[in-house]
């Protein structure tokens, strides 16, 4: 059983940071939506294995939120978004996909670098989640700072969030307050964003954050 | 009981200050905060006199532990003999300035600026005094620098001030920041920031001897030690009178003690290379105060000068009590503290009157520039008695109290032959000739400051139509003159009231004074030397009765009224007396050009011209020039490059987040 368990959860954690090197170069709104719903459903079966084997009930219900939240609800609406802004064409990157994808595997690299010798008390299981945690959330931010599209910001973050989410898993005795109030603010994030995006369309009929520099009034 | 009385006292101060805001708009205003904080300083002096330092004897501290501050951690106070010795100075000096202010405070033409923060004043200089852990010492400390610094900015519309301001609040915030690492170095690693914590703990020695580094800048820098003593003389007199009083009275002597809180107390056994660094500080803290001061011709700002000159003196008399505790001789140390902490509270006396007897000078005349001053003895012949009384004091004539503090640091400094240490040895009858030097040069500073602006004419209207203040004032500079006097003829009481502070930081203390006969003030043994201001009292007042009834009964009475010799010069305009510059003109020259730099150059108009010769003077102030500006021009050169990080996109915000945690984890991994 021990070998399954850390095989499957190795397996699911794993999948989430190859995911994650995949939104790296999605250069289409709606694949990179795609891939960002596949994200949230990897994550909910990873986090609903983690309700299994340490057979804590409530991380079932983190994993029903991961994916009625961000598996559903998130992608679907900015599916949606996408529409009515009518930007379902190329998304620009500031650095090419190739550029990228190695600095992607350098983060991997330097995660598990990082996490490996620190957590040396823990099990095997709880090390290897928190390095594949770590690398998840810098992909999350190097897919914040690589793009200037705000939609494709705003997936970045929500990826960013859900390494989050996997480290809480991970880690035995986490209580459920700390990860319903992670969905929640993440929820609120959503919706401010949300708004946002169209308040800044409205005014400068894009949403390519580039544009905002120039009006900033200090400096162009 | 006493300790219970004292909290309340600071409970009615802040009670007082919360009542200032509306009471600040009714004429009833300001009498009612001023008596109100007057008799909360009148209870916590009467329970401080009471307290540990006089009945109970050493060891009998009082503490309380208040649900306030941090939770599940408290407020702890103790009041011990030295707690309860600081307490009289300030409260003492509190409920004069009050008194005094009832009736100075009705020309201040703010008063909602300066009545809410007074009453914080006071209190948190109480709380610096009472705290037994690190929280309350440094929140009390930072309280009252806030208070005093708003009070100094009430008349923030005056460049001058709003530079005062600047400067002074950047100098507290350093001395803060210091105390805090201080602070934080004490505790040591299990983090106890109780004072009974940090007396456990054993540290290393170099910990230690950083704590004194911190210390004497933390603490230093708020009594004004050379080099660090930029702010006072801006600060200090840009506030109003009765608050310049406290500043300089009594919130330097708050920082003394913090300093012997820390050193004597908290810091464990000293190392024999600090008393070193304390004396050389005080003597050139002295000598250099006073040298500055006879530079000055604003009276508030030549009194901040003689505070930084008379820190010197207490800072010397501490170093010579940590040169004794650290070649393990009690005695010596007993003195040499004792010395210290009798100039602290005559400081405290005298530098108050002083400072009212300028406010008076300045209610009246409108005028602090003693250049526009002068003859005002003939109009306010009172302000001017007690001033003369306070000159006297300060310049440490017998028979008032500076005298004796001075004396017994004189006396600590000839036992000093007695250490084992070949540095001190040398060390300390250098540092006691420059003792002596400010001594004398304070003498001839506030000859010139009592002659210039009281004797001679009137060198302005404003001087010439001067009218005697109101009787609040007078009756407080009266007090505060007669406790010089009589702390001048008894010694003896505050030595024996200081017992129990020297028993309790050194552990010996000086013999019983009071039954002694006649007073007599005796610190180590009659055969070596003693000290009896009341039979010089009862000298100078029986020659000098004697002489005028001489003069008057047998000098000749035939009188003859004729014009005064005018020195072959007719035109007597009050323009041809001795001016304060040329008063300090002679010492300028001997002193001036090695410490100021100070260049005379005489512009001669050409023969059969009718242009006036001039006289430039030109002073430079080197600690300024050469410490603070190039740190104020480096601190402004990096703000300006930082500056830069101001203006980014959001894009390049979001990348140096990341940069700066991928950096971090690399060297996470790397160090590892």
């Amino acid at each position: 059983m021990h070998g399954l368990a850390f095989d499957v959860s190795h397996l699911l954690a794993g999948g989430l940071v190859l995911i994650s090197l995949m939104l790296l170069y999605q250069d289409r709104m709606y694949s990179l939506l795609n891939v960002f719903a596949l994200h949230a459903v990897v994550l909910a079966l990873a986090v609903a294995w983690q309700a299994h084997i340490q057979t804590a009930p409530h991380l079932y219900l983190t994993a029903a939120i991961a994916l009625l939240f961000k598996g559903a609800a998130i992608p679907i609406a900015l599916r949606r978004m996408v529409q009515r802004l009518g930007i379902d064409r190329t998304v620009e990157t500031v650095v090419g996909v190739g550029p990228t994808m190695l600095v992607g595997i350098g983060l991997v690299a330097l995660a598990i670098m990082v996490m490996l010798p620190i957590t040396g008390q823990a099990d095997v299981l709880t090390q290897e989640d928190l390095a594949f945690a770590l690398s998840v959330v810098l992909l999350g931010l190097l897919m914040m700072v690589t793009r200037r599209n705000a939609v494709s910001q705003v997936v970045g973050f929500m990826s960013l969030e859900n390494g989050l989410i996997l480290a809480a898993a991970g880690a035995k005795g986490m209580p459920l307050v700390v990860e319903i109030s992670v969905a929640f603010s993440v929820l609120i994030a959503f919706i401010v964003i949300g708004i946002f995006l169209f308040r800044i369309r409205e005014r400068f009929d894009t949403v390519d954050v580039q544009v905002l520099d120039g009006y900033r009034g200090e400096q162009p | 009981m006493a300790l219970d009385l004292i909290i309340g006292g600071i409970f009615a101060l802040f009670t007082g200050a919360l009542v200032a805001i509306p009471a600040c708009r009714h004429s009833l205003g300001r009498p009612v905060v001023y008596g109100l904080t007057a008799a909360a300083c009148g209870v916590i002096l009467t329970a401080a006199v009471l307290g540990p330092g006089a009945g109970l004897g050493p060891g009998a501290a009082m503490e309380r532990t208040l649900p306030l501050g941090i939770p599940w951690v408290g407020a702890h106070l103790r009041l011990d003999a030295l707690a309860a010795f600081f307490l009289v100075v300030i409260n003492l000096c509190g409920a004069a300035a009050s008194l005094y202010a009832i009736g100075y405070g009705r020309h201040e033409t703010l008063p909602g600026r300066v009545l809410p923060f007074f009453p914080v004043f006071l209190a948190a200089m109480n709380l610096v005094v009472l705290a037994d852990d690190a929280f309350v010492f440094l929140f009390a400390w930072e309280l009252m620098s806030l208070s005093s610094w708003a009070l100094v900015m009430v008349h923030h519309r005056e460049e001058e001030t709003g530079q005062a301001g600047y400067v002074y609040l950047v100098m507290a915030g350093f001395g803060t920041l210091c105390l805090l690492l201080a602070f934080g170095l004490l505790a040591g690693s299990d983090g106890g920031y109780v004072f009974d914590a940090i007396r456990a703990e054993t540290l290393a020695g170099w910990e230690r001897s950083l704590v004194l580094v911190l210390v004497l800048l933390g603490a230093g820098s708020k009594a004004g030690i050379v080099p660090l003593h930029v702010w006072l003389p801006l600060a200090h007199p840009a506030a109003p009178s009765h608050v310049s009083a406290l500043m300089s009275g009594v919130m330097t002597k708050v920082a003394v003690y913090g300093l012997i809180r820390i050193v004597f107390d908290l810091a464990g056994p000293p190392a024999s290379w600090w008393s070193v660094v304390i004396l050389v500080i005080g003597g050139v803290t002295a000598v250099l105060g006073v040298l500055y001061a006879l530079m000055q011709h604003d009276l508030k700002r030549l009194l901040a000068y003689h505070t930084v000159e008379n820190i010197g003196i207490i800072y010397i008399g501490l170093g010579l009590a940590l040169a004794f505790q650290a070649n393990d001789m009690p005695a010596g140390a007993a003195l040499a503290l004792t010395a210290a902490l009798f100039h602290v509270l005559n400081h405290s006396l005298f530098k108050s009157l002083l400072f009212f007897g300028t406010g008076a000078v300045l209610t009246a005349t409108g005028e602090r520039d003693m250049e526009h001053l002068g003859g005002l003895i003939h109009r306010m012949p009172v302000t001017a008695s007690t001033f003369l009384v306070g000159c006297a004091a300060i310049s440490a004539l017998p028979p008032l109290n500076g005298f004796a503090s001075e004396w017994l640091t004189f006396q600590a400094i000839l036992i000093s032959p007695n250490l084992p240490h070949w540095g001190l040895k040398f060390l300390v009858p250098a540092v006691g000739a420059a003792l002596a030097l400010a001594a004398a040069l304070a003498a001839a500073c506030f000859v010139k400051a009592f002659g210039i602006t009281f004797l001679g004419r009137p060198r302005s209207p404003a001087a010439a139509m001067a009218d005697e203040v109101d009787g609040f004032s007078l009756g407080t500079m009266i007090a505060l003159a007669l406790l010089c006097v009589l702390a001048g003829v008894l010694p003896g009481l505050v030595v024996d009231g200081l017992s129990g502070v020297a028993v309790e930081l050194t552990g010996s203390r000086l013999p019983a004074q009071a039954s002694l006969p006649w007073l007599s003030l005796i610190p180590i043994s009659p055969a070596r030397s003693s000290y009896n201001g009341l039979i010089l009292l009862v000298f100078i007042t029986f020659t000098s009765t004697i002489i005028a009834t001489v003069v008057k009964r047998f000098a000749s009475s035939a009188l003859r009224r004729s014009a005064a010799w005018d020195c072959g010069f007719p035109d007597q305009s009050p323009a041809t007396q001795y001016t304060a510059q040329s008063f300090a003109q002679p010492i300028r020259r001997v002193f001036g050009r090695a410490v100021f730099g100070a260049a005379e150059t005489v512009e001669m108009p050409e023969p059969g011209s009718l242009a006036p010769a001039r006289l430039h003077m030109r002073l430079r102030d080197r600690i300024w020039e050469y410490l603070f500006l190039p740190v104020a021009a480096a601190v402004e050169a990096a703000a300006g490059r930082a500056n830069a990080i101001q203006f980014l996109t959001v894009r390049s915000y979001l990348t140096l987040v990341f940069a700066v945690v991928v950096l971090l984890l690399s060297g996470l991994a790397l160090w590892r």
